[in-house]
């Protein structure tokens, strides 16, 4: 079946559910659309580009010149490392079924890729659109990469290489990769579609006890929904097929994530990856104590162009992660990206002008920060909020950040070098909790996507901004716990494999001589 | 023989070396140090940690002049590099014994 056919079906609003048994006995494999397939390819190139060299240098810049290439080293070693993971077993430990785990993580069965292939689909937001799955592990692979990475600049300047190395493997598999799971992982538009239809399909058949056509269809609808022919067949009545196909509505339903289940908003991993790399480092930072000299010796960032080279590419790069989360190119991605242009643009300008105000003085570390501030902060609302409502979100972003990176960090004395923390889970939490009101149709927001009570077609469910702020606090502070005493242990237990943290004598020469045996800068 | 060595602001460099070049020096040796006096340093802001910057960049000329020039240019260098605000830098005078040009191996005022 082609998307067109099926958005032409869209159409027919309440009649399609018969339309759709009646066009689906013989379901052909969908064909991924070219255009879809091309944008989900520069999505994922720019999610890499925001990791190299975009990360890299934000970070690096940051850092003092003896520790540039450390930085930029853990980063892209980083990368590489999850890379190989990902396909190996993190992919199917994120997107596949995990049996009597599943509300936790996947199970093993996609490990190796097996059974994947160039011809093999995955799901969009869209009923009866698919992109090919290696397009879709690449893309969800440059999410797996960038995350972990992220929680390197909490621990800048005083982290053993083979500890990063150790701590990067162990934290995907057991945090990144989880979570990922529990926020993301879902049959796709289509199943909830196809199940919700058998079940209107078998209501029609025993409103209607005697026609044998309803009761026909309603039985082809169910086959469609994934139920085996031999046993559809061997249904009775319209009432037995009514109760299988609930089964199998409730079955769908149930085989998602627990984040997901739970009603949690998250577009682009405001949760999975912002929140969740914010708190390890906070958890890192704490752990391994302070840089040497910390408050007593300057340690200003060596480069601030790089810093602003870096973070310009993190916006650019931005744009796949946000806008490539949608999976299609569609109009819908338009709104995605306009909130990922104008959120951004009002944390840069409000964390510019309380630094002026606070501090007497406009900074382009501070600008830049709140450009960084207000991205985490629109990730996991991009594709809810409004365009207004995404302003005024990145606008509380600028400011709450500023906040906590110059008046909290510093009230606490923890070093997160860089601030992760400050940044990422602070505007993550931020971006999570704003998703759950801003969301909200009279706020211009997009209501919560319901593929069930029209199946074939993508709805705008009714949102209770109470409730589903709720919502959205619970998944924050699963998260928080989860991915916070997670990496406590983890980063136990690399202190204790490979030790943390160097020598006080290699720390003040410098990470760069030390680890790596080579200078940034030889002039 | 003197050894002229004069700190002044980085951006005054180009006026001092036209006003020694006038006099007919023939070379002189530049260094950018960082120092502080009078002027004390200032203060820098990142995420909100404040340094406080003691030494402020400079630029350190050396040029060794005969005796009898050695007024005229601590003159010339005071002239150029003035701006008459504080920091504008200090000038020391000091006796040198001896000098020799490595390729032709002349000594004294005769290698400067």
């Amino acid at each position: 079946m082609t998307s067109r056919l099926h958005r032409t079906m869209q159409g027919l609003a309440a009649g399609a559910f018969a339309l759709a048994a009646s066009a689906m006995p013989a379901l052909a494999a969908p064909t991924p659309n070219n255009g879809d397939t091309a944008f989900m390819m520069m999505a994922t190139i720019l999610v890499l580009l925001m990791t190299v060299p975009g990360l890299a240098l934000f970070y690096g810049g940051l850092v003092r010149t003896k520790n540039m290439l450390s930085m930029c080293m853990q980063v892209f070693a980083t990368l590489c490392l999850v890379m190989i993971l990902w396909v190996t077993y993190g992919y199917s430990m994120a997107f596949t079924n995990g049996g009597g785990l599943n509300s936790f993580v996947g199970g093993f069965s996609k490990t190796f890729l097996t059974g994947v292939d160039s011809t093999t689909l995955a799901a969009t937001f869209s009923n009866g659109v698919y992109i090919p799955e290696y397009v879709y592990i690449c893309f969800q692979m440059t999410f797996a990469c960038i995350t972990p990475a992220l929680i390197l600049g909490a621990i800048a300047e005083r982290i053993k290489f083979s500890a990063v190395m150790l701590f990067m493997a162990l934290w995907v598999t057991f945090i990144y990769f989880p979570m990922a799971h529990m926020v993301w992982y879902w049959g796709g538009p289509d199943a909830f579609g196809n199940a919700s239809a058998a079940v209107k399909a078998a209501e029609a058949a025993v409103a209607a006890a005697t026609d044998t056509a309803l009761l026909d269809a309603a039985k082809t609808a169910l086959i469609t929904a994934g139920v085996g022919e031999e046993a559809v067949k061997a249904l009775a009545d319209a009432a037995a097929v009514k109760a299988a196909a609930d089964t199998r509505m409730g079955e769908v339903a149930s085989d998602v994530g627990m984040l997901f289940g739970w009603g949690a908003l998250d577009f682009a991993g405001g949760t999975v990856v912002h929140i969740n790399a914010g708190i390890a480092g906070l958890v890192g930072c704490l752990l391994l104590g302070k840089r040497i000299g910390y408050g007593k010796e300057a340690m200003p960032p060596h480069s601030l162009v790089m810093c602003m080279v870096g973070a310009a590419l993190l916006w650019v790069g931005w744009f796949g992660f946000n806008v490539g989360s949608n999976l299609e190119a569609n109009a819908f991605a338009g709104q995605v990206m306009i909130n990922t242009f104008v959120a951004t643009a009002g944390a840069a300008l409000s964390w510019m002008i309380v630094e002026w105000l606070a501090k007497g003085k406009p900074s382009l570390l501070g600008l830049v920060s709140g450009v960084i501030a207000g991205l985490v902060a629109i990730t996991p609302a991009c594709g809810f909020a409004g365009v207004m409502g995404s302003i005024v979100l990145g606008l509380v972003a600028g400011v709450v950040c500023f906040v906590f990176c110059s008046a909290v960090k510093h009230a606490f004395g923890y070093d997160d070098s860089l601030d992760v923390f400050g940044i990422h889970c602070v505007g993550g939490v931020l971006g999570a909790i704003g998703t759950g009101i801003l969301v909200a149709p009279s706020l211009g927001g997009t209501g919560i996507p319901d593929y069930t009570s029209v199946p074939g077609t993508l709805q705008v469910g009714a949102v209770d901004i109470a409730n589903q702020v709720m919502i959205q606090a619970k998944a924050v502070g699963f998260t928080l716990l989860f991915s916070g005493l997670g990496s406590l242990i983890l980063f136990v237990l690399v202190g204790l494999i490979v030790g943390l943290r160097p020598s006080e004598e290699k720390e003040r020469e410098g990470l760069d001589i030390t680890d790596h045996g080579e200078r940034a800068y030889n002039y | 023989m003197k050894l002229i060595t004069a700190i002044i602001k980085p951006f005054k460099l180009e006026e001092v070396r036209a006003a020694l070049t006038e006099l007919g020096l023939q070379g002189m040796t530049v260094t950018e140090v960082k120092g502080y006096g009078r002027q004390k340093g200032h203060t820098e802001i990142y995420r909100g940690a404040e340094y406080a910057v003691s030494f402020l960049p400079k630029v350190k000329i050396e040029a060794v002049v005969p005796s009898t020039l050695a007024a005229k240019a601590v003159e010339a260098i005071a002239k150029a590099a003035k701006t008459g605000q504080i920091g504008d830098g200090k000038i020391f005078i000091s006796p040198v014994e001896a000098t020799v040009r490595i390729r032709t191996g002349e000594t004294d005022d005769e290698a400067l």
